[in-house]
């Protein structure tokens, strides 16, 4: 009896946290309530109903009662590597790949900080090298060419990589002491941060070219990074301004009593603490900038998003399964996103413990 | 012979100010040629360029507007409609999303395990997809499961939710079924719903991290000093817990605030007329990307700061207040 | 700012301000032949005038336009760097040169050809907007359809020409005006609008693949606009343009001589002056134009004569079944007539 008090009274003090207080226990009836209500349909259409043959006259007959992921099948080429020659599509996979392995050695914390570096901007290099290919018998493909995955990690790892240097000087410029450069700095910061990206890139993708004289311009890719590089380093200029005002005066002070050029107490006093302590916001600012790169589709470059409307729009067959093209690249980005900010939150531990070091 | 241009290495802030100068001549310099090498080649490309066109007729209807436009307007005219959309959407978003961020903030910080945990997973699935998506896939929503215009949903007096949009009663007139759906009244379209679902519902994710911190950084004591008085939990959080707290919540809410005023420029992609909308129908029929594209910008860039000086304002006052 | 950054700056402003010295240099032609390639800008995708297939190659009425050019200029149909393009890009995409012919079925007008830089060629399709409304629908003729809310695809004429028709008609309509195409029809299809106004050329094979059921649509009688497809060129280079143009005449020319992608190369033989003067066996046709003799021979082995490619991408040999229609020869009572080649 007793025994059996004390496994209901455990039982009990499980459920405590759900049903104590009656508003408490309202919300969890509410949400099992809702979630009995929606998940079956969700289910019934995505798993239950759904079908996973590449074949249009079989969707056409399930349209709107469930899921046809046979049109990721059919066109998962497409969508992945957008224009790139089909015959050579192994080249954006490998690319991928590396890059992918790379960011991940990178952010597992293994490696310290200039190795990590090199590996990275190895990898980038390798990454543009296959894409572009002209040596060891690769054919050369154009980078209008490129697109979906490995245009969106482009974008996003170049516009970081790009704007992260740009942004501290941009920083550091906003807090100089020359009058001009510290209004300078300000006003290109403020201006970029007042309009959306989608202005920016129209900018870059429909007026610069009239800037320039014909064909200076070049491809729109080589537009468009520049441009994204320049908004994303307008933000990040001001997460590090945040870190910078974060670092006491008297580090400075001590810095130049040490006999510290400014240069040098910048690089080795200043920098390393503003960045850590503005890291939790970079990571956010990266976020944001991967997933604002599917935003480039409205100046026809074709990453992921852009990719997708390019292999259905085209094709009567397939054009009406838009909704499972939508999850299956929205999954993409969840999962990119997921990834950058679980890094940000070891780095910020691993960073809390050696600083705890030192 | 060296001598000056030594006395002038040494003289630290006449070099700065030389600096400085030639940087703001480049600077100068780099923008004229920009505006003059344009100016060329629109000229030898027969390309039509200033800001006449504004004055011409428009020529294409607009699907929702606050202010009465008919086609035979100016095109200023159609720019200030898209204005206004702009900012009516925004400012619903505004607040509709600082409601739910609010709710998901307090939520995440709860007791209840699964409604903490809900919270959670709203705020990281609705962070890490873009945007574009959401809205996309709300509209699709929206326009998938409404019933039609004969047969909307009729929830209160006066007030119908169909596929043709909400309609409500507004300026003493009440909506009622006409030939093509719904007439009369107040009424917002279904993409004016979606882009309100999809930018709220995006801001809120980021809004309740900002609440969850605000509320977090409240010390301990407090609360257990409301409880001490005798206040509820409610009480607590009301009288104690969030004037603390929102002194530190405005200036990232600000931010949060000026995004989401800027991402309604995706309204173009589920059909809601904003500013961007109305700039493209305008650069396609009059082919004069330079000029649309920069009223685009300066617009935004106009409402940036008005909302920064208006939060700006409110910060101060709150800060007055708060001593 | 170090010495470094000083020269990286003025090396910066030296090449901007030597830039315009290298403005046309070379005309469309020479470049396209030093390139080894025609830059071609189309739809994103329109079933019938261009887009990709599974297997990433282009297809449609648009884009064989651009494989004819390459074969008739560079001796290839293979030579073509395709741009796809959104409606909002494409003129700037022209002017700015990042694309030698626009082919994106774009409709000639005065004010495009007028006022943006670019000269429409030839015309490829002649179309007209028309409306789909569902079958169980109030209206049965566009005439009813005041008031109404149709649905619209942004950056198009389509959204002034409905303005205007309603405007004559003395009623109103209200747009509801999309960027992209999916949400436009998603946004028909699930109700949200009475009536779906486009090109005819596009509405049935909307109806027949986009529609849950093909049957509950019905495309209403009236055609409210003339739009003449076409391909645009860059305005200052004259032969280019002529070049273009000739082009797309050759193609019309061809079919109306019979002369077939199959039986192109044995017709030079033929003892009518005005097929060898097509083909090159005869007067030599492309020396005027700053081509070879076998230019058109090249572009009609490539893609067939003007009716061939119809058929093949949007007539009978595609999934579309359009009828020719306006756009059959003069001969049949079409619209299709090619001046002179000679």
């Amino acid at each position: 009896m007793a025994s059996r008090r004390s496994a209901l009274t455990a039982i009990g003090r499980q459920f405590r946290p759900l049903l104590d207080g009656w508003g408490n226990a309202l919300a969890t009836l509410a949400i099992l309530v809702t979630a009995c209500v929606l998940l079956p349909g969700v289910f019934e259409w995505s798993i239950l109903r759904a079908d996973w043959q590449p074949d249009a006259e079989r969707c056409r007959a399930l349209l709107g009662t469930g899921a046809c992921w046979g049109v990721i099948v059919e066109k998962y080429p497409l969508i992945l590597f957008g224009r790139y020659p089909f015959d050579q599509h192994w080249r954006p996979a490998l690319a991928c790949g590396l890059l992918l392995a790379a960011l991940w050695l990178a952010g597992s914390g293994r490696l310290r900080v200039r190795p990590a570096l090199a590996l990275l901007s190895g990898a980038l290099l390798g990454f543009l090298a296959l894409l572009h290919g002209g040596g060891f018998g690769l054919p050369i493909v154009d980078s209008q060419l490129w697109g979906g995955l490995p245009l969106t990690l482009l974008l996003a790892t170049g516009g970081m990589a790009g704007a992260l240097p740009l942004g501290i000087l941009l920083a550091l410029g906003r807090r100089s002491r020359l009058p001009l450069l510290r209004s300078c700095c300000a006003f290109y910061i403020e201006l970029v941060r007042g309009v959306p990206m989608i202005s920016v890139l129209f900018v870059a993708a429909f007026l610069f070219p009239l800037f320039l004289p014909d064909r200076a311009g070049g491809s729109a890719l080589w537009r468009v990074l520049p441009a994204i590089v320049g908004f994303a380093a307008a933000y990040l200029a001001e997460v590090v301004r945040g870190g910078l005002q974060s670092v006491p005066a008297g580090q400075g002070d001590a810095a130049a009593a040490l006999g510290l050029s400014r240069w040098q107490c910048l690089r080795h006093v200043i920098l390393p603490q503003a960045l850590r302590a503005a890291l939790p916001a970079l990571v956010n600012t990266f976020i944001g900038l991967f997933k604002d790169v599917s935003l480039v589709t409205v100046v026809s470059l074709y990453e992921l998003t852009g990719a997708l409307t390019l292999a259905l729009s085209g094709d009567a067959q397939w054009r009406a399964f838009y909704l499972e093209g939508y999850l299956f690249i929205g999954l993409i980005y969840w999962l990119g996103c997921l990834a950058l900010s679980n890094f940000g939150r070891r780095l910020e531990r691993r960073l809390q413990y050696s600083s705890r070091d030192c | 012979m060296r001598r000056p241009f030594a006395e002038f290495r040494r003289h630290a802030s006449s070099r700065a100010f030389c600096y400085q100068l030639l940087v703001a001549g480049l600077a100068l310099a780099l923008v004229w040629l920009l505006v003059e090498q344009t100016g060329a080649e629109l000229r030898t490309r027969g390309i039509r360029s200033g800001f006449a066109f504004l004055f011409e007729p428009a020529g294409f209807s607009i699907g929702e507007s606050v202010l009465d436009f008919d086609a035979a307007q100016p095109y200023w005219r159609a720019f200030l409609v898209g204005v206004l959309n702009t900012l009516r959407v925004a400012l619903a978003a505004i607040v509709l999303a600082t409601v739910l961020g609010l709710c998901l903030g307090a939520c995440s910080l709860t007791r209840n395990v699964l409604l903490r945990g809900l919270c959670r997973a709203y705020v990281e699935v609705f962070r890490n997809i873009p945007l574009l998506l959401q809205l996309l896939t709300w509209y699709f929503l929206l326009a998938e499961k409404l019933p039609s215009a004969d047969a909307a949903l009729n929830p209160l007096p006066g007030v119908f939710l169909s596929k043709s949009g909400l309609a409500f009663p507004w300026g003493g007139e009440v909506p009622a079924a006409g030939d093509f759906g719904i007439a009369g009244g107040g009424a917002v379209t279904p993409e004016f719903l979606a882009l309100l679902l999809g930018l709220s519902g995006y801001g809120a994710a980021y809004l309740a991290e900002i609440v969850r911190a605000g509320i977090l950084s409240v010390p301990r004591g407090q609360v257990d000093a409301a409880a001490a008085l005798g206040m509820t939990p409610l009480q607590g959080l009301r009288a104690v817990v969030l004037p603390q707290a929102l002194r530190l919540m405005i200036p990232p809410a600000t931010n949060q605030f000026l995004n989401l005023t800027k991402n309604s420029s995706l309204a173009v992609a589920v059909g809601y007329p904003d500013l961007v909308s109305i700039a493209n129908t305008s650069l396609n029929q009059t082919g004069q990307a330079a000029e649309c594209i920069s009223i685009l910008m300066a617009v935004y860039l106009g409402l940036s700061l008005l909302t920064a000086a208006a939060t700006g304002w409110y910060n101060r006052r709150q800060l007055r207040r708060g001593h | 700012m170090n010495i470094a950054g000083w020269k990286c700056c003025s090396a910066l402003i030296a090449v901007l301000a030597l830039t315009p010295l290298a403005a046309h240099a070379g005309k469309t032609l020479d470049l396209v032949r030093q390139q080894g390639r025609v830059a071609c800008g189309v739809s994103t995708g329109l079933a019938g005038f261009s887009g990709v297939d599974s297997k990433g190659n282009w297809s449609g009425l648009d884009t064989d336009i651009c494989r004819g050019i390459a074969a008739a200029v560079l001796g290839d149909p293979g030579k073509v760097k395709w741009l796809p393009l959104n409606s909002q890009q494409r003129f700037t995409a022209l002017q700015a040169g990042e694309v030698d012919v626009l082919s994106r079925n774009t409709t000639w007008t005065l004010t495009r050809d007028a006022s943006m830089g670019l000269h429409f060629t030839a015309i490829t399709y002649y179309d007209g907007q028309g409306f789909m409304v569902p079958k169980q629908s109030k209206a049965s003729s566009v005439k009813q359809l005041r008031n109404a809310e149709i649905c619209v695809q942004s950056g198009t004429t389509t959204e002034k020409n409905l303005n205007d028709y309603f405007r004559a008609q003395g009623a109103k309509v209200r747009p509801v005006v999309f960027e992209s195409f999916e949400a436009s029809l998603k946004a028909f299809f699930s109700g949200r609008c009475q009536a779906y106004t486009t090109d005819v050329s596009s509405l049935v094979s909307i109806r027949d693949k986009e529609a849950p059921k093909p049957g509950d649509y019905v495309i209403l009688p009236e055609v409210i606009s003339k739009e003449p497809l076409g391909p645009a060129v860059r305005r200052g280079d004259d032969e280019w343009f002529a070049i273009v143009k000739w082009l797309v005449f050759a193609l019309i020319e061809a079919e109306e001589l019979g002369i077939t992608q199959a039986n192109a190369d044995s017709l030079r033989s033929s003892p009518n002056p005005a097929v060898q003067r097509l083909l090159g066996s005869g007067d030599d046709s492309g020396r005027l134009l700053g081509l070879d003799r076998e230019w058109a021979l090249r572009a009609i082995k490539a893609v067939g004569n003007y009716g061939e490619i119809f058929e093949r991408n949007l007539g009978s040999g595609s999934s579309l079944k359009l009828p020719r229609g306006s756009n059959a020869l003069w001969t049949k009572g079409g619209l299709m007539y090619a001046p002179p080649v000679r």
